[in-house]
């Protein structure tokens, strides 16, 4: 047996949505992880409530890798429409636990696999047959008592995971535990195990770490980082980062004796109505955000380039999916970094920040408020469906130590002091002015903000000396910007080849690496994290022979703003490497070209 | 010097001289609301000017210059003006539009707003075509109403009124531009309203919209007004002194305690019966008329930062301590 099998392998559940296999997915996953051992699951999900295919991965791996690969090795089989192409999907030597009803004749016998056949349906009708709704949840639960016998998690540790589940729900954990017992129970009485795949309890990689959804994690920064007014129109994969939100407004912000509540959810009739409330309460000084996906975000185009322009804050989270139009709403990509940089009409820079990690979920999400003040200026947090609604470990958020950066406010002291002050001067040199907020008490507090062509003093103003020193000290802005924002995370030990990406295709990059130097290629990295990007970042890639940009879209957006803003010399040293199917990076997206690339230089030469 | 209830002189309620044409009827409505402010004694610092795009959306450069203000997008102001309510919600937030931001391309936001009663002062001040671009029909244009060049508009009206009643608005009232006898005490009794209040003001659009066959021209306005009741705006707190027969007046308490008082005249009606306030739109619509006075009004109703239970201290003036969870709370949330 190949020791990849302990502890180091992915665990395909197929059913039908709707079918209830979610929390018994929750379920063996928690189970795993309290043996100690790392799990990366991803839910891969129709744009459906009932009665499309659905299929959860959960990736076993004792090294920690956090990202998807297309390798599976255990299929749970609970959906017959795609019982075929399931098995086809498994990997030689896999192991198929299914349905007993589904034939294993004829196209779908492999003679490579497992098979071991559960009557699930039989079994929760014989046991469960009093539990009307209640049953198919059961039957799925049954799948996790054989699983969990066949790959070696005891009943108690089971129990465990069961009671911190449903934690006051005894009732729900004992019933749980009937339908797992039965599962096990059949597998015990009928299967001999015959493959490789198994799990050992082990130590030191999970200890104390975080299992959550970076949706959750942004919604924590949006409490951290002191939003008040979040307005949204619900879109996937984005909704569940507002509604975490409410979540936490409503436990820690809510006044227990008055009911007052120090949060305000405007839930909009579009996307841009949800941005212009943003900017209508950045501009009046509180601290907004929007949560949306790409549809959104085209909607959201008008309010951007207005923010940018009349010089308002607003934070706008992107949790991107696979476009353009409609797309895939559940599927992944990096699809929005070109559009959302450049998001309106006209000259239009914005500052995006690229999270990769739940930490950054988190402390981008909580900086973007602060960057938002700062600059005075939208600011984009461009997570994806991979980070926003899949579960990833990671260690305990910090507790912010920073105040609030509110930026240049003036208050009407400030004014008392100071001999006049204009809205759009560029006193500090540095392109960003000064604000007032409205209802500073005090007769020079007040100005117009506008779309138009302004001057210093926000006049209305055509003349275009006044126009073109706007326009450049917004560039002067933009390039303050590019050393505020968070700063590119390198990793060089001055090899010859670099690796240049952003967001969760940093995952499979961390694997990949591992991967290639197995293979007798070593490769330093460069993780860009925001935009504008950081002179580093130029600096990084002088270093190399050749630096592979990896991202999630077809057309290297990131790729081709690198292309607008790198010397030429510097260009000629970058390659693109683009996965774009809707399912998460995996390694070989990477490894397969650089591998093809580096052991065949002619073929890359241009 | 005189000055009004907090002791400021007219002129702080001015503002930029107006860049629009020379006897545009939006010239006089910033008169009118100069004079209702000044009245009213809104406090510069609290107001909130915000527009969107068009002749009247530029308005509010021409009144309060001290006062912030918000020139947003076209169609897109009552977004951004309920955003800025719930974030402060001391401001007194006066919405500035117009018959294409609010009936076209801002139909959208406006129903929205209504629905969500936010408590401002939005007007539109309506011409029924869209003067900056020279002249084309807005939605507001009376089926028939002719362009300067003899093009006959086909197309139906919206009425911004009864749609606004329909969507249970809480505050309607029609006025007109050359009437500021009427539509002083109204925007008065629109700034003490809390909810939004809806002003739709005929505003002839002297240069592309004052000729004949337009149902917006000044003549044609004077001609078929019918004009429900005299408004008279008690601010809160003054004795109510009336010089009318008793029977003839009906007293509208607003919620700060102000009052206005409606004499009746050639009808007797009652602003608070919202079928009454449709039917009589639509009858006079009917007979290619108008009416204008303050066609319904709720007191009763939660605005916006009510329903979502906003504490008292605007949101802007919270901090870190109030803000985030404790460090407890937080340990408790990373260690379950």
């Amino acid at each position: 047996m190949t020791q990849r099998a302990v502890n180091d392998f992915t665990i395909r559940v197929a059913t039908v949505n709707g079918s209830g296999s979610q929390s018994s997915n929750l379920v063996i996953t928690n189970a795993i992880l309290r043996l100690g051992i790392p799990v990366a699951p991803k839910n891969v999900f129709p744009s459906n409530i009932e009665g499309l295919p659905t299929w959860f991965d959960i990736r076993v791996t004792a090294k920690g890798y956090q990202c998807r690969t297309r390798d599976v090795d255990v299929l749970v089989a609970l959906n017959a429409t795609t019982w075929q192409s399931d098995v086809a999907s498994v990997k030689p030597g896999g192991v198929v636990l299914h349905e007993a009803s589904y034939s294993v004749a004829g196209e779908t016998l492999r003679d490579d696999l497992t098979y071991y056949a559960v009557p699930f349906a039989a079994l929760a009708k014989e046991h469960f047959a009093d539990k009307g709704d209640l049953r198919k949840y059961l039957m799925n639960m049954i799948y996790v008592g054989a699983l969990a016998q066949l790959l070696g998690i005891s009943a108690e540790t089971l129990e465990d995971g069961l009671k911190a589940q449903f934690r006051t729900k005894a009732a729900a954990v004992e019933l749980n535990m009937n339908a797992i017992r039965v599962g096990a129970e059949y597998a015990r009485e009928h299967f001999e195990k015959r493959d490789p795949y198994r799990l050992e309890p082990m130590t030191g990689k999970t200890e104390g770490l975080l299992f959550m959804e970076g949706n959750r994690a942004s919604a924590l920064g949006c409490v951290m980082g002191g939003c008040t007014v979040a307005a949204w129109y619900p879109i996937t994969p984005s909704s569940s980062l507002v509604e975490y939100f409410i979540q936490y407004c409503e436990k820690y912000r809510v006044d227990k004796e008055s009911g007052e509540r120090k949060f305000a959810i405007l839930q909009a009739e579009d996307e841009l109505a949800a941005a212009g409330m943003v900017f209508g309460a950045g501009w009046a000084g509180a601290r907004a955000m929007t949560s949306t996906s790409g549809p959104g975000v085209s909607l959201m185009a008008e309010y951007a380039g207005y923010g940018y322009f009349a010089e308002v804050p607003g934070v706008i989270f992107d949790v991107q999916r696979a476009g353009p139009s409609t797309g895939l709403p559940t599927r992944t990509m990096q699809g929005d970094v070109a559009f959302a940089y450049s998001l309106s009409h006209g000259d239009t820079k914005h500052i995006v920040l690229l999270p990769a990690t739940i930490g950054e979920a988190y402390e981008f999400g909580m900086e973007a408020f602060d960057l938002a003040e700062r600059f005075q200026t939208p600011v984009f947090v461009l997570s994806d469906l991979d980070l926003g609604m899949n579960s990833w470990l990671a260690p305990p958020l910090p507790y912010p130590e920073k105040p609030f950066d509110r930026g240049k406010v003036l208050t009407a002291d400030d004014l008392n002091r100071v001999p006049s002050w204009g809205r759009y001067r560029d006193v500090d040199k540095d392109g960003i002015p000064y604000r007032t907020l409205p209802g500073t008490k005090h007769s020079n507090a007040g100005f117009f903000t506008r779309g138009t062509g302004h001057d210093e003093e926000a006049r209305y103003s055509e003349l275009p000396d006044v126009w073109k020193r706007n326009l450049d000290r917004l560039t002067r802005k933009h390039e303050t910007a590019r050393t505020a924002v968070p700063s590119p995370i390198v990793d060089g030990k001055g090899h010859r080849l670099a690796i240049l990406a952003y967001g969760t295709t940093h995952h499979a990059v961390v694997e990949a690496r591992d991967r290639l130097r197995e293979a007798g290629i070593e490769t330093d990295y460069v993780r860009v994290r925001a935009l504008p990007l950081s002179p580093e970042i130029a600096t990084f890639i002088q270093r190399y022979d050749r630096v592979y940009v990896v991202e999630q879209n077809r057309d290297g957006q990131l790729y081709g703003i690198l292309r607008t803003e790198l010397p030429t010399h510097l260009v000629q040293r970058l390659e693109s490497i683009r996965h774009y199917n809707g399912v998460p990076i995996d390694a070989h997206a990477i490894i397969d070209p650089v591998l093809a690339a580096e052991r065949e230089p002619a073929v890359v030469a241009e | 010097m005189t000055v009004n209830l907090i002791g400021l002189a007219r002129d702080v309620y001015k503002g930029m001289p107006t860049t629009l044409c020379a006897g545009c009827g939006h010239n006089s409505i910033t008169n009118h609301l100069i004079k209702a402010l000044y009245e009213y004694g809104a406090e510069p610092h609290k107001l909130a000017k915000m527009s969107g795009i068009g002749c009247s959306s530029k308005t509010p450069a021409y009144f309060v210059e001290q006062a912030h203000g918000f020139n947003g997008l076209h169609g897109r102001m009552p977004s951004a003006a309920t955003g800025a309510k719930v974030a402060n919600r001391e401001l007194l937030v006066l919405g500035i539009s117009g018959d294409g931001d609010t009936a076209s391309i801002g139909l959208g936001q406006y129903c929205h707003m209504i629905r969500r009663n936010v408590d401002l002062t939005y007007i539109v001040e309506n011409n029924g075509c869209y003067g900056l671009t020279k002249g084309q029909f807005s939605a507001t244009a009376d089926v028939g109403s002719t362009q300067k060049g003899g093009k006959v508009n086909e197309y139906a009206t919206i009425d911004v009124c009864g749609l606004a009643i329909e969507l249970g608005a809480t505050f309607v009232a029609r006025s007109f531009s050359g009437d500021g006898k009427q539509l002083v005490p109204l925007l008065q009794a629109a700034f003490s309203h809390r909810g939004t209040a809806i002003l739709d003001i005929v505003s002839p659009c002297v240069t592309f919209n004052d000729h004949e066959g337009s149902t917006k021209s000044y003549a044609y306005v004077k001609d078929h007004d019918v004009v429900l009741h005299t408004a008279d705006y008690i601010a809160g707190g003054r004795e109510i002194v009336v010089d009318y027969e008793p029977g003839d007046v009906r007293d509208v308490e607003l919620e700060d305690g102000s009052h206005v008082l409606l004499r009746k005249l050639d009808l007797d009606y009652d602003p608070t019966d919202s079928l009454l306030a449709l039917r009589t739109i639509h009858e006079a619509t009917g007979r290619g008329e108008f009416v204008t006075g303050l066609l319904y009004v709720d007191t009763n109703a939660q605005d916006l930062c009510e329903r979502e239970r906003l504490p008292r201290t605007p949101l802007v003036g919270l901090e870190e301590e109030s803000l985030r969870i404790d460090r407890d709370e937080w340990e408790r949330l990373m260690h379950p």
